[in-house]
């Protein structure tokens, strides 16, 4: 960040709610079906039909209210937006405009160790568009062709403060939205399956002013990393612009992958007008206090409860709190865990490194993983008994993330138990300091490091198998005679 | 008396007694069709061969419960499975639903045969029928002249002896003003008391289906069958309704009708006026309170019309891109260019008008000094309403201001056409039913009352015309079409 200035940055997240059947019609709404084959005349804007609202939607839409501390309206209504596209059948899509079903809430982020809420505005319910299909590129296609699954599909759009001031918190922001949605079990937040979306808006201003710049909209933001990139290059470009006396003027960008730059898409005076109107169709919505009341008392533990309650509970770090919070899936995991192996941050160490780097590795989720607590408590167990060491652990857990296999399994089939004999490893390290005495002689002219090499040396002769720390502790007792 | 001559109920009866079969009435009928339907145009689509199969059928089964056996026709924005639904425009010419309109449906399902589908003014904007892509329907009083729209094909159909009853569709009086220009009943039910699924919309705020009939009793009979909840459509009220045919009462002492001074100005015709007035002589006669009142922003109801109307008409037609259905322009280079070329070809100059009304009156800086004002003045119109029926039991006024005029006489300016809706708009703002009547001539022409009442109370109106039906004979003088009859 050029010195002087602020980025000031708020985020419009739409989330898919998870239902069986879309918003206004009975059509399915599971990713993934061959083109159009989730359609009906409702969904696909055919004369006569009409919108009805599928209950599940606004019950879904409240729980997400709830959870983000926002205020849900006793009376809110469904508005049309009016534009034209080929993927939006009725050629307006059915949103709310001045009256949504949520309004003002927040969340709290980790902001480098300190805690920061951001304002949430308002959360809308609305429904999804279906999606166009080309031949390569948009620009050179010679065709274009409308999938209308996505079609009627429906989204709560969640509309932040400005209240972000770098790009890790517009981050943290979408995780921490994320977890809380999937906590509240709304929705799946599967951003490559394009069931959490995320504009961004995007302004500048030197430090201490209090209006806010010109903003931007950025607009494909597609994962985590673009959402960051995309505000980090944003923010720098408006910088140079008004350096150079450029004017920033309000308008819409898209962000370039391939370049990783923005670019204009249209400016202000280009915005559609999209003659918002209530829906004829759709008569007001009217939300019992007790409804909101027993929704309320449905809710699950959320994500700052359970962070709460696993650095109360368990002593962990705020840190290793948030990212075992980060799905109500990856906390079940650790919950299983720790019932069964008490060392609640050797859990965790290993949830964060290995079991993150393999699922990663792999784009999985962790439902999806073949390694479950239990396994991962008895390996841990291994670990203490000694008859494995923590290295030989590393190679045990990919077998088992592998396979599925147990570890005791793999060990008996690997042949990888432990060396833990004191008599083979003295014998093992009597044999190689024997061998060779030159090494000796340095490490008695004071070259602690050719212990190193002892180690090493025994490693390889037990394939890796032998105790470290007894190893350790075996070699200095017999180094110790040599002085 | 020829079949085709007979209403709804008498077909009924003979159907029972089984003194003629579906097949005899359904083959006079289309004989009635044949002779006449060059001069008067009613019909977009006829299927013959589909009608004389279901009346067999309907034969075979012995079946004459309810309307069984018995031919209608249906607005051809109705929506019927397998047979074409164009609206009347070019834009939907090829059109042919897998679905049924839910009217259409519990129709079917209650045995009617249905006959084929009715002009009417495009996507039922206008009150002429003149506004019909494919050509105008005639007035069967008086072949020179509009049967008045937008259901005109329904009411030339009903009054032509081609269908003993049809549905149509009122937005702002389109059923309402062509039954009193054609001398039949129409009735516009409550907003809410029939489904609009499958009904291609206009205005959703104010459309609703209604009957077409010879008389009361089969409009009391068909609206059995037509009202209730839908869940397919959420602005239907699930709100009981009466079996309708225990209106029919003639025993109407003590009613209390209202008719209010503003329907008597306003450029209505003095001939009008004074058949009107003479009906509430004879209602009067027969025992009624009658008193004058006040609607005070009755002169509103018109702007406020044309601007809820053509904002929701604009929104509405938007989905008649080329791209699902319907026409498609195959020259475009791009795609805006293929939504305006298939727009331009598809509909007509006053869908037009009105398309770019409402767009205007929604655009940005301007909702709130039009939309949201004609909004304000529909509940005050509402509120008129409500403060009159707190005190009578109906509000009875002319249906229209003039009779049936003649076809291209009102085409260079659209406004006077538009004054024609001037006594039924509000009826529609306020979202309550009315029903025209027929209750005498103007210079040979039929001139219709307009019966309104409170929400869902379709049963005052059912009783309070049934009872001038019976006192009057007005209903039973049928027009001569100019086509002289074989046998």
């Amino acid at each position: 960040m050029a010195k002087g200035y602020e980025t000031v940055i708020g985020l419009e997240v739409h989330v898919e709610l998870k239902t069986e059947s879309k918003i206004f019609c009975s059509c399915s709404t599971v990713f993934g079906a061959e083109p159009n084959t989730q359609v009906c005349p409702i969904c696909s804007g055919f004369p006569g039909m009409l919108p009805v609202l599928n209950a599940r939607v606004v019950e879904l839409a409240i729980k997400a209210g709830l959870a983000l501390n926002c205020e849900i309206a006793d009376y809110c209504k469904f508005d049309r937006k009016n534009y034209f596209y080929p993927d939006l059948p009725k050629a307006y899509q059915i949103s709310q405009y001045d009256l949504p079903i949520c309004k003002r809430g927040c969340l709290e982020i980790d902001a480098d160790g300190q805690k920061k809420t951001i304002g949430i505005t308002r959360a809308h319910i609305e429904e999804d568009a279906g999606k166009l299909v080309h031949q390569g590129d948009i620009t050179s296609s010679p065709f274009s062709l409308v999938d209308l699954n996505r079609s009627g599909v429906p989204l709560l759009e969640i509309v932040s403060e400005p209240d972000m001031r770098t790009a890790q918190e517009a981050r943290t922001y979408v995780e921490k939205l994320r977890s809380i949605l999937l906590f509240a079990g709304v929705s799946d937040c599967r951003m490559q399956e394009g069931s959490l979306r995320c504009d961004a808006n995007v302004s500048v201003r030197p430090v201490g002013q209090k209006e806010l710049g010109t903003r931007a909209e950025i607009k494909n933001l597609n994962s985590f990393r673009s959402l960051e990139k995309a505000i980090e290059y944003e923010a720098k470009r408006q910088i140079f612009d008004i350096e150079d006396g450029v004017e920033i003027i309000q308008e819409t960008r898209t962000w370039d992958e391939e370049k990783q730059t923005t670019r204009s898409m249209r400016s202000k005076e280009e915005a559609h007008d999209y003659r918002y109107f209530p829906d004829p169709d759709l008569p007001p919505l009217k939300i019992g206090k007790d409804w909101i009341e027993t929704l309320r008392g449905s809710l699950p533990e959320l994500p700052d409860q359970a962070q709460e309650r696993l650095i109360r509970d368990f002593n962990l770090p705020l840190y290793d709190a948030v990212i075992i919070t980060s799905s109500p899936e990856y906390l079940a995991f650790f919950d299983e865990c720790v019932k069964l192996y008490s060392d609640a941050k050797v859990v965790s160490n290993w949830m964060m490194g290995e079991l993150n780097k393999v699922l990663n590795q792999n784009n999985m989720e962790i439902s999806d993983c073949k390694i479950r607590p239990n396994a991962l408590a008895r390996m841990l167990e291994l670990i203490d008994e000694g008859t494995i060491s923590g290295k030989m652990a590393k190679t045990v857990f990919e077998e088992m993330f592998a396979s599925g296999k147990e570890a005791d399994l793999i060990i008996k089939e690997k042949g990888l138990v432990q060396i833990s004999d004191e008599e083979t490893l003295k014998k093992l390290i009597n044999d190689i300091v024997v061998q060779n005495p030159k090494v000796v002689e340095d490490y008695k002219n004071g070259k602690k490091k050719a212990a190193g090499f002892f180690v090493g040396q025994v490693m390889k002769a037990t394939k890796g198998q032998a105790n470290p720390a007894l190893l350790n502790s075996l070699l200095e007792e017999r180094l110790q005679k040599e002085l | 008396m020829e079949l085709y001559q007979l209403s709804l109920h008498e077909l009924q009866d003979i159907l029972k007694k089984q003194d003629s079969s579906s097949e005899e009435i359904v083959l006079s009928i289309l004989k009635r069709i044949k002779l006449v339907e060059d001069n008067v145009k009613a019909f977009v689509t006829l299927d013959e061969e589909l009608a004389i199969e279901k009346a067999r059928k309907c034969d075979q089964e012995k079946d004459y419960t309810g309307i069984s056996g018995i031919p209608y026709a249906l607005k051809d924005l109705i929506c019927t499975r397998g047979m074409r639904t164009t609206c009347s425009s070019h834009m939907m010419e090829n059109f042919v639903p897998t679905y049924d309109a839910t009217v259409a449906a519990k129709l079917k399902e209650a045995k009617g045969i249905l006959l084929g589908k009715l002009n009417m003014d495009e996507f039922a904007m206008g009150s002429s029928t003149e506004n019909s892509a494919f050509y105008p329907t005639r007035n069967p009083w008086d072949l020179e002249r509009v049967p008045g729209g937008s259901s005109g094909g329904s009411a030339a159909a009903v009054a032509a002896d081609e269908a003993p009853f049809a549905l149509g569709t009122d937005t702002g009086g389109s059923i309402r003003q062509p039954a009193s220009y054609c001398g039949i009943v129409g009735l516009k039910p409550t907003y809410g008391r029939v489904s609009r699924s499958g009904v291609v919309a206009f205005a959703s705020s104010l459309d609703q289906v209604g009957v077409l009939s010879k008389n009361v009793r089969d409009c009391a009979i068909i609206l059995n069958i037509i009202a209730g909840h839908d869940p397919l459509d959420s602005t239907s009220v699930n709100v009981d309704f009466p079996d309708y045919t225990e209106s029919l009462s003639t025993d109407i002492k003590g009613l209390k009708i209202a008719y209010p001074q503003e329907y008597f100005q306003q450029g209505v015709d003095e001939e009008i006026k004074e058949v009107v007035k003479k009906a509430l002589l004879k209602y009067e006669e027969m025992g009624a309170v009658v008193e004058e009142v006040s609607l005070p922003h009755s002169e509103y109801a018109l702007a406020a019309y044309f601007l809820v109307s053509t904002a929701e008409a604009s929104a509405n037609l938007a989905r008649f891109d080329g791209v699902r259905y319907g026409i498609r322009d195959l020259e475009a280079e791009n795609v805006v260019e293929m939504f305006s070329n298939t727009r331009a070809a598809g509909f007509g100059d006053e869908v037009k008008r009105r398309i770019m009304l409402g767009t205007y009156a929604l655009s940005s800086g301007y909702y709130d000094a039009y939309y949201l004002k004609a909004l304000k003045v529909r509940r005050l119109i509402s509120n008129d309403f409500e403060k009159i029926f707190k005190d009578f039991d109906i509000i009875v006024s002319p249906t229209t201001p003039t009779t049936a005029f003649k076809l291209g006489e009102q085409n260079d300016n659209p406004l006077t056409l538009y004054m024609n809706d001037i006594l039924t708009v509000p009826i529609n703002l306020a979202g309550l039913p009315g029903m025209s009547v027929p209750c005498g001539f103007a210079a040979g022409l039929p001139v219709g009352m307009q019966i309104i009442a409170r929400p869902f109370d379709e049963a005052a109106i059912i009783r309070a015309a049934y009872a001038y039906e019976q006192y009057t004979d007005h209903h039973t003088v049928k027009p001569l079409l100019g086509v002289k009859e074989n046998g």
